[in-house]
């Protein structure tokens, strides 16, 4: 006789999928961050983190001019036209149409929107389908969706995935990315339980998401490395190619090139390019673009020399 | 029977690829599309040209007035000559120490004695980069690990051992303790400043001089240590450092001053040493070789494990006693462990030590690389399979791939002798007892790994494993205040924590 508790649940699927052992995958971040990356190696690293933002913003307080804004600076980040732009625009809903119409119809920069009643998810599946369904018809490219933690954390795996799939019909040609807000789930063993939950229902290259910037931990080395290596192990079983995006706190260059870092000893290079790693960062990428502002004239500029487009998440 | 209910909360379980005939198995690609400059540390070593022996609190040129060379391994030049002691420097050196032992250090107060240990160790921390490059230009480990693990290790022994200074009484409750008098010691050429420190600290602290012995490859850190002893003004005689080859640590050893006699070094030459002391009233203590079983359960979280794996075998291109060489996994999840290890060491970089993205620096020496060399040509002979991954190696210098060989057996020479070189050996297990067996099936005592889930197992593992110190679910953590040597032809006596004080002291 199954026992069918929460807890029997989730060891049943960590046994299946592994554990992590916390100070482990600590550690091993920690070496990330004693790479030294000088020069040329540093120019790629910047440039390749530009061409990776999600610039986001998600407030209440977000309006057409505000988006607007945002967009305009994710097409041209800099005064310095060599700057690339970056991969997306990520916004409310709401929001969708007003950056369809400031970035056009055939444009370098994709629109993501955090649809499913983000960031608790806390509606009704049906509504939270409608709103992914309103997000696409206006243009999204992406879908940010939030998983089902309550869920998730009653064991109630089926519940979890059947939803996923859900939606990841509801987004017909979008490309969906899964939130698995980490924070929620506490532990590196339910990131890498829910990691796979995720993979095993969606498509090749959509993404899975580390956090919705609106809880009190985000992306973290840690849990990115976590993610890292459930979409490697997943890879060499089946073939399928998850791609991956941190979310929130990255807020230096510094921090970003950690990151890269972390995804070329663990991925590796097919996994470096915005198809398969994103940012999803908003005060991000006017550091990349003071960095490689000093790499090419020696000398850090003030901040006000960086257009503004968006506040911090 | 599964009931409705249940099947409708079953999920969706794994879709693995079956049928892969004519497919290409999934690969991660490791190239150089993201290739690193180089990021070489500039700190300047501040190298003498020439270095004399130390002793009595002066640097003097030896009596035979000749020198030799210290070459740097990971390009074979020239860094340094060093002085080639005869038995009249060993002889004056041992007459320093027991002047200091009488006179001076051996009747300071504790409390005393504690200042100039916190003063050395402050001195190693202001100049620890100098110290790293030193390390690294002699040594050829990785800058990281010596910037990161030797120096502040090394650092860190001399503020725990100062702290005991003034603490002596404690350390055997009930008794009361004395130094031993002078004290003769010999160090290896893997960890040359750590061992130093190591050797030196509690020695000092509980109040006994010193002549030590460092490697002959590797004596420029103890010289530069010299230095800081000299601005510390730690009293002259205190610290003798004599510098050579084998014979003059075997006049050391031999010499009727010392009390007692501490090596850390090969169990071959710990043999001849032990030999040469028999019927002597000298205490000893010797730290040698390994063959450590790293043990992999397959409930054990595997990527962390393969990582310490990792960090078992290459960790200072596997020159550690206590090195992860013989790795244990059990049956079910051996392929899957060889897999992620072959992943997982296709990243790592081997190349100029001095660089600090470097993960496996240079082979110390030509005589070390001819041996790991003849040790992986006789486990190729014997039909064990081989994986090095594809890296391309400096022109000049010592340096050698790292190495797994796979469907290893017990009797290999590759799973029996210690190779000292980043060369692992796996094999394989069914059970925990067989696990224990395997791991204590060998002449050596010094370490061993656990990796399991499972508390209760690791518990049982650390009580039946015979090896001075069980890792779980880690490996080569160190820490002053943990006592470390070895069961066996390891050798005896402990370092580190209060046991390893125990062992410079008479108690009373």
């Amino acid at each position: 006789m199954l026992v069918r508790s929460p807890q029997a649940a989730l060891q049943r699927l960590f046994d299946e999928v592994g554990s992590v052992d916390q100070i482990g995958i600590d550690e091993r971040v920690a070496k990330y961050a004693t790479r030294s990356v000088k020069k040329a190696s540093k120019l790629w690293g910047l440039r390749t983190a530009v061409t990776m933002v999600d610039l986001t913003t998600l407030e209440g307080k977000d309006t057409p001019g505000k988006v607007d804004s945002l967009c305009q600076k994710a097409l041209r980040p800099h005064d310095d036209a060599s700057i690339p732009p970056v991969a997306a625009v990520c916004v409310y809903p709401s929001m969708v149409r007003h950056a369809r119409r400031a970035l056009g119809n055939n444009s370098a920069v994709r629109i993501a929107s955090v649809a499913t009643a983000f960031p608790s998810g806390q509606a009704p599946l049906k509504t939270r389908l409608a709103e992914v369904k309103a997000a696409v018809a206006d243009g999204a490219d992406e879908i940010d969706m939030v998983i089902n933690r309550g869920a998730f954390l009653a064991g109630e795996f089926g519940r979890v995935q059947d939803e996923i799939s859900a939606v990841v019909t509801a987004c017909g040609a979008a490309k969906l990315k899964v939130i698995l807000e980490v924070s929620e789930l506490e532990t590196y063993d339910s990131i890498r339980a829910a990691s796979f939950l995720a993979m095993r229902v969606i498509r090749p290259s959509d993404f899975i998401k580390t956090s919705t910037g609106k809880t009190s931990l985000n992306a973290t080395l840690g849990n990115n490395q976590v993610m890292l290596e459930a979409i490697r192990d997943f890879y060499l079983d089946t073939g399928v190619a998850i791609a991956m995006k941190p979310a929130g706190g990255i807020r230096t260059a510094k921090q970003a090139l950690t990151f890269l870092i972390a995804v070329k000893e663990t991925l590796g290079d097919a996994w470096l390019n915005n198809a398969r790693y994103r940012f999803g960062a908003s005060s991000l990428l006017n550091d990349l673009l003071r960095q490689l502002d000093k790499e090419k004239t020696g000398a850090y500029q003030a901040p006000y020399y960086f257009s503004e487009a968006a506040e911090s998440y | 029977m599964p009931t409705a209910s249940v099947a409708k909360k079953s999920y969706r379980a794994p879709q693995r690829v079956t049928n892969r005939v004519g497919r290409r198995a999934p690969e991660l690609i490791f190239g150089d599309l993201w290739a690193f400059d180089p990021a070489p540390e500039s700190a300047d070593p501040k190298l003498k040209a020439r270095y004399d022996l130390f002793i009595n609190g002066k640097f003097v040129a030896p009596k035979g007035g000749k020198y030799f060379d210290s070459i740097n391994p990971a390009n074979e030049r020239k860094l340094a000559e060093i002085a080639l002691a005869g038995l009249a420097d060993v002889d004056a050196a041992y007459a320093a120490a027991q002047r200091a032992a009488d006179g001076v250090w051996g009747k300071m107060p504790g409390r005393e004695r504690a200042k100039y240990l916190y003063r050395i160790a402050r001195l190693l921390q202001d100049r620890a980069r100098e110290f790293a490059v030193a390390e690294t230009l002699d040594g050829g480990k990785p800058i990281k690990e010596s910037r990161d693990f030797d120096v502040p290790m090394a650092a860190a022994h001399f503020f725990y051992h100062a702290g005991w200074a003034d603490k002596l009484e404690y350390v055997a409750p009930g008794r009361r303790v004395a130094p031993l008098g002078v004290v003769g010691q010999v160090i290896p050429w893997n960890f040359p400043l750590l061992m130093c420190a190591w050797k030196l600290a509690p020695a000092l602290a509980m109040g006994n001089t010193v002549v030590l012995k460092p490697a002959e490859t590797t004596s420029i850190t103890a010289l530069k240590l010299a230095e800081i002893f000299q601005d510390a003004g730690l009293p002259p005689g205190v610290v003798n450092f004599v510098t050579g080859a084998g014979d003059v640590g075997a006049a050391m050893m031999k010499h009727p001053t010392p009390a007692k006699i501490a090596f850390t070094g090969s169990t071959e030459v710990g043999k001849i040493i032990m030999r040469s002391l028999a019927g002597s009233d000298k205490k000893m203590t010797m730290e040698l070789g390994g063959k450590a079983a790293n043990i992999i359960f397959d409930d054990a979280p595997l990527d962390q494990a393969v990582e310490g794996i990792v960090n078992g075998i290459f960790f200072n291109q596997g020159h550690v006693c206590c090195a992860g060489s013989r790795l244990l996994v059990q049956e079910g999840i051996a392929e899957k462990v060889l897999a992620k290890l072959k992943t997982r060491i296709r990243t790592l970089r081997v190349g100029d030590p001095l660089d600090k993205n470097t993960d496996i620096g240079a082979i110390n020496s030509r005589e070390q690389l001819t041996k790991i060399r003849a040790l992986v040509a006789a486990g190729v002979k014997e039909g064990c399979a081989i994986f090095q991954p594809e890296c391309a190696l400096p022109p000049s210098g010592f340096y050698f791939r790292p190495t797994i060989f796979s469907g290893v057996s017990m009797s290999s020479r590759v799973a029996r002798e210690e190779i000292f070189g980043p060369v692992l050996s796996i094999l394989t297990f069914r059970t925990v007892d067989e696990a224990i067996e395997k791991a204590n099936n060998t002449a050596y005592g010094l370490s061993a790994g656990v990796w399991t889930d499972k508390g209760s197992r690791i518990l049982k593992l650390s009580t039946e494993l015979k090896a001075g110190v069980v890792w779980a679910n880690t490996y080569n953590k160190f820490d002053p205040a943990s006592p470390f040597g070895g069961y066996k032809e390891s050798g005896f006596g402990r370092e580190g924590g209060r046991q390893g004080l125990l062992d410079y002291c008479k108690l009373i």
